[in-house]
């Protein structure tokens, strides 16, 4: 209590220390803004003129002014959606809706509503003030303060390279100083070089080849092939021929490593939905159709969690996963107290009951929430993809559930290996009668295993909510998946899961391309049956008396 | 007097069944084509193609207890058999239609020629002939089930693993028939089916017909169960399905006895496809759903299980009840459905047909029970 309110105290002097310093601060930067917002709202005042020089005069002021909404208010007068009111000459954003206009206000961003078209004034521009327009656009871009916005106006103008922008960029490229971008500028002048055409030195354009070697940009790939149906040089065409080659075989790579990727996202969430049967097959050897079920009452734990805090989606979905365990792991003890108890020793019958059991929930849903699916937001910081080079990205929610589920797998692999109840987990399944002459409660044992298999479903349920659409339908999905990955792994081995798990994803995912993506689940299926038959115990069987 | 069958002298289940059957076969198409439609007595042609449904599963249900009941062989895919049974009749009704589809091409059916398909697939090919359409009828299924089986006993997979597996095969075959490369119609199926055998599909007449036909189908087809059942294998099968090592040890060929039989089932299996089709109308890929073949395992369970005719009295009892919840409580069905999964396990082990035998055998039923459950958890 006391360690709390002395927390308390200190972030209460936190809060205030920072309230005090952000407001002078922001006092601060008001002196030093005021002439640039002086610059700004006088732009905009000659933007209104008429006179095409006046409006010239204000494009330059707008670039100068460093406001964060220039850029846009340059862009809408480009593309001609830049209108103002007829009445109060308010400037803003006009979007076509039928035969009126849909408009935001420049200044505030605030939606106006629908507005007739007669009520508005189109900003005219001429061939002059665009050319213009265009320059100054690629100049704000590169001059941005952020090494992405940069790094993304290179990239934008390596399509319509014209002589101007070619002077705008090695200008640039002396005082660029992040590397990545010093990169896009060189290649951005090095295509230029290349198009100069035939009265451009050709060892220059040799030379410049050569930095384009293994460049994944789509840009110079799309140049290159150009370059091999125009040139007559076969000097030059020889040498783009091979840094071409080379270009495709690295982007075959990268392809293949993305494969690779999906694959093992794949695999992570069928480990991550198998992992719960193998406990409760393998450990009390019971068949749970009812899994898939319990993965939907996590998915629609994290639903339920994320309407309730509609302001902290992020915070809503972290606290969902203990939640999610809690609801089908209790679930789960709560079927095994029920129903699975008596059917021990007869595992035919405890298939059908717990697959009652799975209509029963699936419907529950169904009435419940609705037959629809419903829609879980997915938060900022995994929405979105790592952008690793021009050909490989690979999504972040992705990576987040791969790395999610071997974390998952860890701590369930630490619970079984280190902890007393893990320890008894493993007595009981490996000899039932020992472990209980040793004193293991096996009865509660089995509950506490049926109920941790389960809650690790409901836990794969909140990774799945961020990848497939919940619905009622959602544990049906996996099920057979499930199954396949448990029996190919070998019943009873953590690891047999995990490797079964990921392989089978991986295989999956690269006979797509070939088969499409039915074919290659029946091929699985069928590869699957097949190697049962050979090896009926799965890649890793128990051993020991464990085993048969 | 005809001597009685000896395999029903001591079968009264079977023998009330049979006579039932008989019964139903000549009063339901009597009654149907010779009343007056006002009249109370009179058996709508809906009735009767509904009735004749159930006949089919009960062909289905017999199937299953063969393999379940008799071979302990819990198969989760025995809607895989029918399904194909009924996609060789489908098949056949297919090309009787000839120039009457939408788009009136004489020789491909319909979603063919919206597809772009220049010519019939090859394994289209002879399905003009019933005869040919019946032989696969039988070969098809009795071909998968056989090849299935031929892996899947010889190495030994058994108990749980097996059912996982026939529900893989199923679920497999569900993917592959709602691809619309495969050449059986996709999604939608086989369906619009217009006459059999020259005769109108619409016509009260075939579809008294068909009736009878199911009803000829089901009494024979329980009557070769009853004589497989009764035979030397049938008591190979009851050694098997309890205690599958020593039957093994005393040198049977276990492997070759559930083979057969589960061919066997399987053929049955496709033959009720058969008849269901033309009653029903429509044959599409959903009856390959995992959800549909252990509907099957739960008739049985409800009929009760190893007695045969308690398959047939689970079918007609459970789709009854479907049939009328489905229209009238929509939600409640599933949930009943569930319930029923659950309650018969746990306190109806041996099924409706259970309760008439309760009586004498209750105790040693139980003993039984058990014994069993206290062996098989000290092996675990």
């Amino acid at each position: 209590m006391v360690a709390f309110s002395y927390k308390l105290k200190k972030w209460i002097l936190y809060t205030v220390v920072a309230i005090i310093g952000l407001s002078f601060g922001s006092l601060d930067r008001c002196l030093a803004e005021t002439t640039q917002i002086g610059v700004f709202n006088e732009a905009l005042v000659l933007l209104l003129e008429k006179n095409f020089s006046k409006k010239s005069v204000a494009i330059e002021k707008l670039a100068e002014s460093g406001d964060a909404r220039s850029e846009r208010i340059l862009e809408a007068l480009l593309s001609g959606d830049l209108f103002y009111l007829k009445k109060n000459k308010t400037l803003v954003y006009a979007h076509r809706e039928g035969s009126a206009y849909a408009i935001r206000e420049v200044l505030t961003d605030e939606d106006l509503g629908i507005e007739k078209k007669r009520k508005l004034k189109k900003i005219a521009i001429n061939n002059n003030l665009r050319a213009q327009l265009k320059d100054v656009l690629a100049r704000m871009g590169l001059t941005h303060a952020d090494a992405g916005i940069r790094l993304a106006a290179v990239n934008k103008m390596l399509d319509t390279l014209t002589p101007e922008i070619d002077e705008l960029l090695t200008d640039r490229l002396e005082t660029e100083t992040d590397p990545d971008v010093k990169e896009a500028l060189m290649t951005a002048l090095s295509i230029a070089v290349l198009r100069g055409g035939p009265e451009t030195n050709t060892s220059d354009r040799l030379d410049v080849l050569q930095q384009l070697t293994g460049n994944l940009q789509p840009a110079v790939r799309n140049e290159l092939t150009q370059l091999m149906e125009k040139e007559t040089d076969a000097d030059l065409r020889k040498a783009a021929s091979a840094i071409l080659d080379g270009i495709e075989m690295r982007i075959a790579i990268f392809e293949f490593f993305e494969t690779l990727f999906f694959g093992l996202s794949l695999g992570s969430v069928l480990v991550l939905a198998a992992i719960g049967l193998a406990i409760t097959f393998g450990v009390i050897g019971v068949i749970n159709m009812a899994h898939g079920e319990l993965i939907m009452l996590g998915a629609y734990t994290t639903y339920v969690f994320q309407q309730m805090m509609p302001d902290a989606i992020g915070m809503a979905l972290l606290l969902s996963i203990p939640a999610a365990f809690a609801v089908s792991g209790l679930a789960g003890i709560l079927i095994e107290r029920t129903i699975i108890r008596f059917l021990y020793g007869r595992p035919l019958e405890t298939l059908l009951a717990t697959f009652g059991l799975s209509l029963i929930l699936q419907q529950a849903v169904r009435s419940i929430f609705s037959p629809l699916n419903r829609s879980v937001t997915t938060p900022d910081w995994m929405s979105g993809a790592i952008q690793l080079n021009p050909v490989l990205s690979l999504t972040t929610n992705r990576v987040v559930i791969l790395i999610f589920s071997f974390l998952v797998f860890a701590g369930l692999s630490l619970l079984l290996k280190k902890s007393s109840i893990g320890l008894q987990v493993r007595a009981v399944s490996q000899n039932r009668p020992m472990a209980r002459a040793m004193g293991v409660r096996a009865a509660r044992v089995d509950a506490l295993t049926f109920g941790l298999g389960s809650g690790i479903a409901g836990i794969a349920g909140v990774a799945l909510s961020q990848l497939t659409n919940v619905g009622p339908n959602l544990g049906q999905a996996y099920i057979v998946d499930s199954f396949m990955v448990v029996v190919f792994g070998g019943v009873g081995n953590l690891w047999g899961t995990l490797i079964g798990g990921l392989s089978l994803g991986v295989t999956n995912k690269f006979l797509e391309p070939w088969t499409g993506a039915v074919l290659a689940k029946i091929l699985i299926l069928v590869i699957i049956i097949l190697f049962i038959q050979k090896r009926p115990q799965g890649l890793f069987p128990q051993k020991g008396r464990a085993a048969g | 007097m005809i001597s009685y069958p000896k395999i029903l002298q001591t079968d009264l289940g079977g023998s009330l069944l049979l006579g039932i059957l008989m019964i139903a076969g000549l009063l339901v198409p009597l009654l149907n084509l010779t009343v007056n439609d006002t009249h109370l007595l009179h058996v709508s042609t809906y009735t009767m193609a509904l009735l004749g449904k159930y006949l089919c599963y009960a062909l289905l249900a017999i199937a299953v207890d063969l393999v379940w009941g008799y071979l302990g062989i819990l198969s989760l895919g025995h809607g895989a058999f029918f399904t194909l049974g009924g996609y060789a009749m489908g098949m056949y009704l297919m090309r009787q239609i000839g120039t009457r589809g939408v788009y009136g091409h004489p020789l491909l059916p319909d979603f063919m020629v919206f597809l772009n398909w220049p010519e019939l697939p090859w394994f289209w090919n002879g399905f003009n002939w019933f005869w040919f359409a019946m032989l696969m009828v039988i070969v098809v299924p009795g071909l998968l089930a056989y090849v299935f089986g031929w892996f899947a006993f010889r190495s030994r997979v058994t108990g749980v693993y097996l059912s996982i597996m026939t529900q893989a095969l199923t679920y497999a075959l569900m993917l592959a028939f709602f691809r619309n490369e495969m050449g059986f119609g996709g999604n939608n199926g086989l369906t619009d089916f217009k006459d059999i055998l020259g005769f109108s599909l619409q016509s009260d007449e075939t579809r008294a017909g068909l009736f009878v036909a199911s009803v000829i189908a089901l009494a024979g087809g329980y009557v070769s169960s009853r004589w497989v059942m009764n035979s030397r294998l049938g008591k190979l099968c009851t050694a098997i399905r309890d205690e599958e090592d020593r039957a093994r040890f005393i040198g049977y060929r276990v492997e070759d006895a559930k083979l057969w039989v589960f061919t066997f089932s399987a053929v049955l299996a496709g033959i009720a496809g058969a008849l269901y089709v033309p009653q029903v109308g429509i044959i599409n890929p959903t009856e390959f759903a995992p959800l549909a073949s252990i509907e099957i395992v739960i008739w049985v369970a409800v009929g009760g299980r190893a007695t045969l005719y308690g398959a047939v009295i689970g079918a007609m009892i459970i789709n009854y009840a479907k049939s009328y919840l489905t229209a009238a409580l929509p939600d409640v069905w599933l949930f009943g459905l569930g319930a029923l999964f659950i309650l018969v396990t746990l306190f109806l082990p041996h099924g409706v047909a259970g309760l008439f035998r309760q009586g004498s055998f209750a105790f040693w039923w139980k003993k039984k029970e058990t014994l069993t459950v206290v062996a098989e958890r000290a092996n675990l």
